[in-house]
């Protein structure tokens, strides 16, 4: 199977009558790697990611020179094409647990029902299969949660089922969109150690949506940062972190609570709204703090330190 | 700070689970805030702190216990009594937007709670006066709350609340679902209305954003106030090893330093279960046979710092 689990080229993606949502999208997600995507409310971070799960409205247009999961080509792919990829190609994990569960059915019930690939296999086979897959996320007492409802169990176990039931396909890329934005700061941990483990045991390929530093800093090996709807700057997290080099990055980095230093009498914000995407220039231009007559007007070039890029004007490498 | 009569004063507030007697949801919380003082209230899931910010407001009932503000007694009060002593304190919901009416405009949604108070009628100078204050253009005043963006609803919230010129706010998760770059706006307002003497209680799980803001924090677990101290105090050295659990959890944005371990493995335990000893013992990474059994005690530490802890961690 080949060794890039996700790889993206020049990917746009418009609604129907809208501005676009993404635009000229380059991404690889490798094996064993896990990817961190932020941005703001508004950047397009989670069109991008329906549009790997091949679950974007039919009113949306995709264009680019490649989307391909574990190999397969997703652009123009048939919707059964599709369907046969969400599972063992790619699957997600999302903000609120609780409601990717139906309420009025068991774990048990809904775990059969995911594997209805697999309908041939015995129904002791199907339970000892379940049973380990609720066992590896660390669920205490897995035959007995079976008969569990959603109801009965708190947010964090909940997000720890939903992320058996991503990876019971065994998928070259899970994609986790806010994941521990809804759950407490000690269970964020808990579940932030638990897809690290994934990673390392499971050698999937993660993409990690979240607009938390903090939360990118803890688990990923690079991270992307997006904004309206173009990636602005992409590298390894050491290099990021130890010096953001575009201006959204850096602004971003000086509005994170937990670097700021204690004492500091006003908080730091960016003034302005995301704009939507798709205007002349640099995206980042009516927000930022260096720009001047040409970013307003000329798309910003890319520039590198080795494997770390960035795109603005103002900016030297 | 002069020791003044404090705006919000708790004795021994204690909330049972209704229909339930002994099921406590709030457990003996002592506490007092004064006025242009902001107190942060920080605890997991399920430790009491919504409930807390409730019965203040008068939305549940204590159990035991007294809650002044201002001075005046308020546990025990018939809903009619509390009405104008509700002016008092206002209360901003987690999700602002699902707390307007779709069908009203934000002006009549920020002067609604004058109208209710029976304060009379508000001009349109004063509303515009009011979102100005919260940092929003006159302009917002004819919206509807569907157009107006997370950061502009949980600001028309603030505005809302000031229009009874409160002594006390209550913010539970005031920047909860915001991005980072605009929640530092909330946060800096709130400042802002500090500086008029009004009280603050903010409520949220997440200590790196309150941190900034609150002067003191007070540390919930399982409807019990394990900590409560000096913001700066606490961050230098937390006392109740759950605190420090809490504050190690924190991620922080820097990838040289991960943790190899999760600080505070489990969960919070069910009200309906409650620990023996100290309720914390069982995910406690320090705990001791004695604290199995006893319960600990309140222990003061220094001024205005105070641990519920058999043996609270070293200073410094």
């Amino acid at each position: 199977m080949s060794a890039v689990a996700l790889e993206i080229r020049d990917l746009s993606i418009w609604y129907a009558g809208a501005a676009p949502a993404v635009l000229n999208i380059d991404l690889a997600v490798q094996r064993g790697e896990i990817l961190g995507i932020i941005g703001e409310s508004g950047s397009g971070k989670t069109s991008l990611a329906h549009a790997v799960l091949g679950l974007l409205p039919a009113s949306a247009t995709m264009r680019g020179a490649r989307l391909a999961l574990a190999g397969t080509e997703l652009i123009g792919a048939s919707p059964a094409a599709l369907r046969a990829m969400r599972g063992p190609g790619a699957a997600m994990i999302f903000q609120n647990p609780g409601a990717a569960f139906s309420p009025l059915h068991t774990i048990g019930e809904h775990f059969a029902a995911f594997l209805w690939r697999d309908r041939r296999m015995s129904g002791h086979d199907r339970r000892a299969r379940i049973v380990a897959a609720l066992h590896d996320v660390g669920i205490a007492d897995p035959a007995a949660r079976l008969s569990a409802h959603p109801f009965q169990l708190s947010g964090g176990m909940l997000q720890r089922v939903a992320i058996a039931a991503a990876l019971l396909m065994r998928p070259a890329l899970l994609i986790a969109d806010e994941p521990t934005t809804a759950l407490d700061v000690t269970m964020e941990a808990q579940i932030l150690h638990l897809l690290r483990g994934i990673r390392e045991n499971a050698g999937v390929a993660i993409l990690l949506i979240s607009h938390q530093l903090g939360v990118i800093a803890e688990i990923c090996d690079r991270v992307a940062v997006m904004y309206a709807g173009r990636i602005v700057e992409e590298g390894p997290v050491a290099a990021i972190f130890a010096r953001p080099r575009h201006p959204y990055t850096q602004a971003l980095f000086a509005c994170e609570p937990s670097l700021i230093k204690a004492g500091a009498l006003r908080l730091p914000v960016i003034a302005g709204v995301v704009p939507r995407p798709g205007g002349a220039g640099c995206g980042f231009a009516s927000r930022c703090v260096h720009a001047d007559a040409q970013c307003r007007a000329v798309p910003p070039p890319w520039q590198a330190d080795a494997d770390h890029r960035y795109c603005c004007h103002r900016i030297a490498a | 700070m002069t020791q003044l009569v404090p705006v919000l004063a708790t004795n021994g507030l204690c909330v049972d689970v209704p229909a339930r007697k002994n099921r406590m949801i709030l457990a003996d919380i002592s506490l007092a805030l004064h006025g242009g003082e902001i107190l942060g209230m920080v605890g997991e899931s399920g430790s009491g702190k919504t409930t807390f910010g409730q019965a203040v407001m008068g939305l549940v009932r204590p159990s035991a216990g007294t809650i002044t503000l201002d001075g005046q007694a308020l546990a025990g009060s018939s809903a009619k009594e509390f009405r104008p002593l509700r002016r008092a304190a206002a209360l901003l919901f987690q999700d602002p937007a699902a707390s307007f009416n779709p069908r009203l405009r934000i002006g009549a949604i920020v002067g609604e709670p004058r109208r209710i108070a029976g304060i009379g009628r508000v001009t349109t100078a004063e509303l515009a006066t009011l979102v100005e204050r919260a940092g929003l253009s006159a302009s917002v005043l004819r919206k509807f709350p569907h157009a107006l963006s997370g950061g502009q609803a949980r600001r028309a919230a603030v505005a809302r609340a000031l229009a009874v010129v409160p002594r006390l706010i209550i913010a539970d998760e005031p920047t909860a679902g915001l991005d980072v770059s605009v929640q530092g706006g909330i946060l800096n307002l709130f400042l802002d209305i500090r500086e008029q003497g009004t009280a603050l209680l903010l409520i949220s799980h997440n200590l790196a954003v309150i941190r900034h803001v609150s002067d003191r924090l007070a540390i919930l677990y399982l409807g019990r106030l394990v900590e409560i101290g000096p913001t700066d105090a606490i961050f230098r050295a937390p006392r109740h090893p759950y605190t420090r659990a809490l504050l190690d959890a924190e991620p922080e944005a820097d990838p040289a330093r991960r943790r190899t371990e999760p600080p505070l493995m489990g969960e919070v335990p069910s009200i309906f279960a409650r620990p023996t000893g100290c309720e914390f013992h069982a995910r406690c990474r320090f705990v001791r046979p004695r604290c199995r059994d006893e319960a600990p005690g309140v222990t003061g530490i220094g001024e205005r710092h105070s641990v519920r802890c058999h043996f609270p961690l070293g200073g410094g």
